[in-house]
């Protein structure tokens, strides 16, 4: 198994799948709402200028998460 | 920035009851993922003009419309975008308790074509709950042009209900949402397999649910709610189904359940977890095969995304936007505004001829034609060919997706200020008009952010101030002269005072989150659409007739009273002077501490009921005769003030006090139906003001002391 790393680490055009879910609360929920749950599929699109948030390709849809949000979220590029 | 009745209106804050007109009516709800065009859908079925924009969360307020067939009639309600019923904001919970419990004959469910699988979860979730559903499918032209192929007979069968595809922006195609509503029959609720101690604790419950209930809700369903411990959920059961919690019977079946479910290690999180990925899977399942996307699709989606989010041009590339949109608006609106000034002034004339024809006595002539109808006159030469300019620009804006880019570029700076990207969407609306920015505060999911949100609202200025502004503007700092650069430097010199209101929204944001609304930023979540071409023609025509029209309407509707008043206030005197002069001079001391006069300051109080109507009102004062003088050019207005004490000190001083002062009625209001509370309309209004009078204060001073300006 590849090494895993947090979501937020992912680069511009870089694809990963999700593997792991640390994130609480509502946000969790929230997160699984739109399509970020662990096999997921996701592909980062950019960064906003002040370089956070990020965009992230998620189920077909562009969504901007904040790196507080996706540190606890472990994917495998 | 939806401005119309409803969101400004009396129906703005109201809550979430809708009643059917009589037996016979046929009530479809519409529910759907936030920005997927419901309203669309709506508009083009019911014939309204519910406001639609590119942009999640458009909709807040619930509209209801109509329509017939020949074979029924129907009621549409158009239920706020939410991604899914599990309620966890309150949009989410009254889509969730109008579906279940508001007992609508069908549910639509409008989905985005170019990201279906995410859609189908909420598909998912409401055939879970109703036996009534049709799934229609929008933006399939668009799907098409990205080379996105659904096959909608495949996830028909798939789902067991029927599926259509529409382009809801063509009318015509809707005529297959009607004719499948025509045609539906009830089907079964649908059966999502979850993990096997989910699907036992479940079992357990079931069984326990009273018949009667079981005629109404899905007790599937219910159950996994139960074991789900959604307390929101639990009380409105016991609302409509009467006695939940004291049906022992089931109150044990539920505390068995999850007793079973804590024994196989599915803690109430892993549940829910458990419950949520049950769901995707299965949207992944019925659209695998079904749905065929080409890879590249969205290439030129990022390649505009590249330019307006960069770290490069991202910010300059959003004011060149504002100043754009402001130099159309300047330069575009002089030669209308000249005209229909001409135009409305000549009618005064003929007005004063017709009164005196009739004889009518002097002083009701003075005080309707040279009162309430000069200050109408230039309220609406001054206020209609900006307005016609700005909002269809505005529009064109909203409609392409650029707004919750400004939201992505600006989440940074207000999560500095503890507060919420999406606040820059309100921001964006109060553009418009505060009222309406007020209202859309509700796509802001915590309570905290929210009420920031709403408190700092008025401090970007509204479309009422930016006459104000402009005429401050060129006639003290830009010069009178036409020709480019001066159109150029208007425009900028008015994005740099909405800069200044940006800034000071930060400022106020920062202060509240230290201070009243303590607490850390929640979690952000915010779609990025697909940039969509606006259609021009539409969007100007909507436009004008919805928004500058109503907008306009409102105003003149103010300016008529106030244009009496300072009339009647200018001319009835007692001893020497005349009242408007006894209230000038009394609020003269203080408004020359904040560097204006006290003309200007009653001006101030007086617009409270509309900010368009403040220049009228303080020119018609300057004029002692109290009635406004027929000032067509900038330069007369200019040569008008400078001989009643005005320097370029003043204008500033007036510039950032028409930025930052009480909002106006309809927003207070506004606010107050919001919020619910007393004290923070209170504190919409004095925080603006308090600011306002400090940053005069500080600005006259600094100019008395170096003599700058």
């Amino acid at each position: 198994m590849k090494k895993l790393i947090s979501m937020d680490k992912i680069k511009p055009n870089e694809k990963a799948t999700v593997r792991r879910i640390e994130t609480c609360g509502s946000i969790r929920r929230r997160l699984m709402d739109i399509g970020l749950a662990e096999n997921s599929q996701i592909e980062c699109v950019g960064r906003s200028p002040m370089g956070d948030p990020s965009a992230y390709l998620i189920c077909g849809a562009v969504v901007a998460i904040r790196k507080s949000d996706c540190s606890k979220i472990y994917v495998e590029v | 920035m939806g401005i119309t009745n409803s969101s400004v209106g009396k129906k703005a804050a109201s809550g979430f009851e809708i009643k059917k007109t009589d037996e016979k009516t046929f009530t479809v709800a519409l529910a759907g993922n936030p920005n997927v065009g419901k309203s669309t859908v709506f508009n083009a079925l019911t014939g309204m003009n519910q406001h639609t924009g590119n942009w999640p969360g458009k909709t807040v307020s619930n509209a209801v419309g109509y329509c017939s067939t020949k074979k029924r009639s129907y009621m549409f309600v158009d239920i706020p975008g939410t991604y899914s019923l599990m309620a966890h904001s309150a949009e989410e919970e009254i889509a969730r308790n109008y579906i279940c419990f508001g007992s609508p004959d069908a549910v639509v469910v409008v989905c985005d074509a170019t990201c279906l699988e995410r859609n189908m979860n909420l598909v998912l979730q409401t055939m879970e709950i109703s036996k009534n559903v049709i799934v229609c499918i929008n933006l399939m032209d668009e799907a098409n042009r990205k080379g996105i192929k659904i096959n909608i007979g495949m996830l028909s069968q798939r789902l067991g209900v029927s599926v259509i595809g529409v382009t809801a922006s063509k009318k015509k195609s809707l005529s297959v949402l009607l004719s499948a509503l025509d045609n539906l029959e009830s089907g079964n609720y649908y059966k999502i397999d979850y993990p096997e101690p989910v699907e036992k604790a479940v079992n357990i419950i079931e069984k326990n649910i009273p018949e009667e209930v079981k005629k109404k809700i899905n007790p599937r369903w219910m159950s996994l709610r139960l074991i789900d411990s959604d307390l929101s959920l639990e009380s409105e059961i016991d609302k409509h189904s009467g006695g939940f919690a004291e049906n022992a019977e089931l109150c044990l079946a539920v505390s068995k359940a999850k007793a079973i479910l804590d024994k196989s290690g599915f803690y109430p999180e892993k549940v829910c977890d458990a419950v949520a990925s049950s769901l995707l899977s299965k949207a992944h399942e019925i659209c695998s095969g079904a749905v065929e996307i080409k890879e590249s699709y969205s290439k030129t989606d990022r390649r505009f995304d590249k330019i307006l989010t960069s770290r490069l041009t991202g910010y300059p590339v959003m004011i060149l936007m504002l100043i754009m949109i402001f130099w159309l608006t300047v330069t575009g609106a002089n030669y209308p505004s000249q005209l229909l000034s001409d135009f409305l002034f000549g009618i005064q004339d003929k007005l004063s001829e017709l009164f005196y024809a009739l004889n009518s006595p002097q002083w009701l002539h003075d005080c309707l034609v040279l009162g309430v109808y000069r200050v109408l006159a230039w309220v609406i030469s001054v206020m209609l060919p900006p307005m016609a300019i700005f909002f269809p620009l505005f529009s064109l804006l909203e409609d392409s997706g650029y707004l919750p880019r400004v939201a992505y570029n600006l989440d940074k700076p207000f999560r500095l200020c503890n507060a919420c990207g999406k606040q820059a969407l309100t921001m964006c609306m109060g553009f418009g008009c505060n009222a309406a920015g007020v209202v859309g505060c509700r796509i802001i999911d915590s309570p905290r952010e929210r009420l920031l949100a709403i408190l700092t609202n008025s401090l970007v200025p509204c479309n009422g101030k930016f006459p104000t502004l402009i005429t401050i503007i060129t006639v003290f700092f830009i010069g009178t002269s036409s020709g480019l650069f001066s159109s150029v430097a208007s425009a900028a010199a008015l994005t740099a005072v909405i800069v200044l209101g940006v800034l000071m929204t930060f400022a106020a944001t920062k202060l509240l989150s230290e201070t009243v609304l303590k607490g850390v930023p929640s979690s952000f979540t915010l779609e990025l659409p697909p940039y969509r071409k606006p259609k021009i023609a539409e969007t100007l025509v909507r436009s004008i007739f919805d928004r500058a029209l109503f907008v306009l309407g409102r105003a003149a509707a103010v300016a008529a009273p106030a244009g009496l008043i300072i009339w009647l206030l200018a001319n009835i005197s007692t001893g020497d002077s005349n009242i408007l002069g006894i209230l000038s001079d009394f609020l003269d001391p203080f408004a020359r501490l904040m560097g204006l006069d006290g003309v200007i300051l009653i001006a101030f109080i007086l617009g409270f009921p509309a900010n368009e109507i403040v220049i009228p009102i303080m020119l018609m004062a300057y004029f002692s005769l109290g009635s406004l003088p027929d000032l067509g050019t900038s330069a007369e207005i200019g040569a008008l003030l400078i001989e009643n004490g005005w320097t370029k000190a003043t204008a500033l001083c007036m510039i950032l006090f028409s930025l930052m002062h009480w909002p106006c009625s309809t927003t207070l209001i506004t606010v107050k139906k919001e919020t619910g509370s007393i004290k923070y309309t209170l504190l919409a209004a004095a925080l603006p003001t308090l600011m306002g009078v400090i940053a005069c204060m500080i600005t006259a001073e600094f100019c008395r002391v170096t003599g700058f300006c």
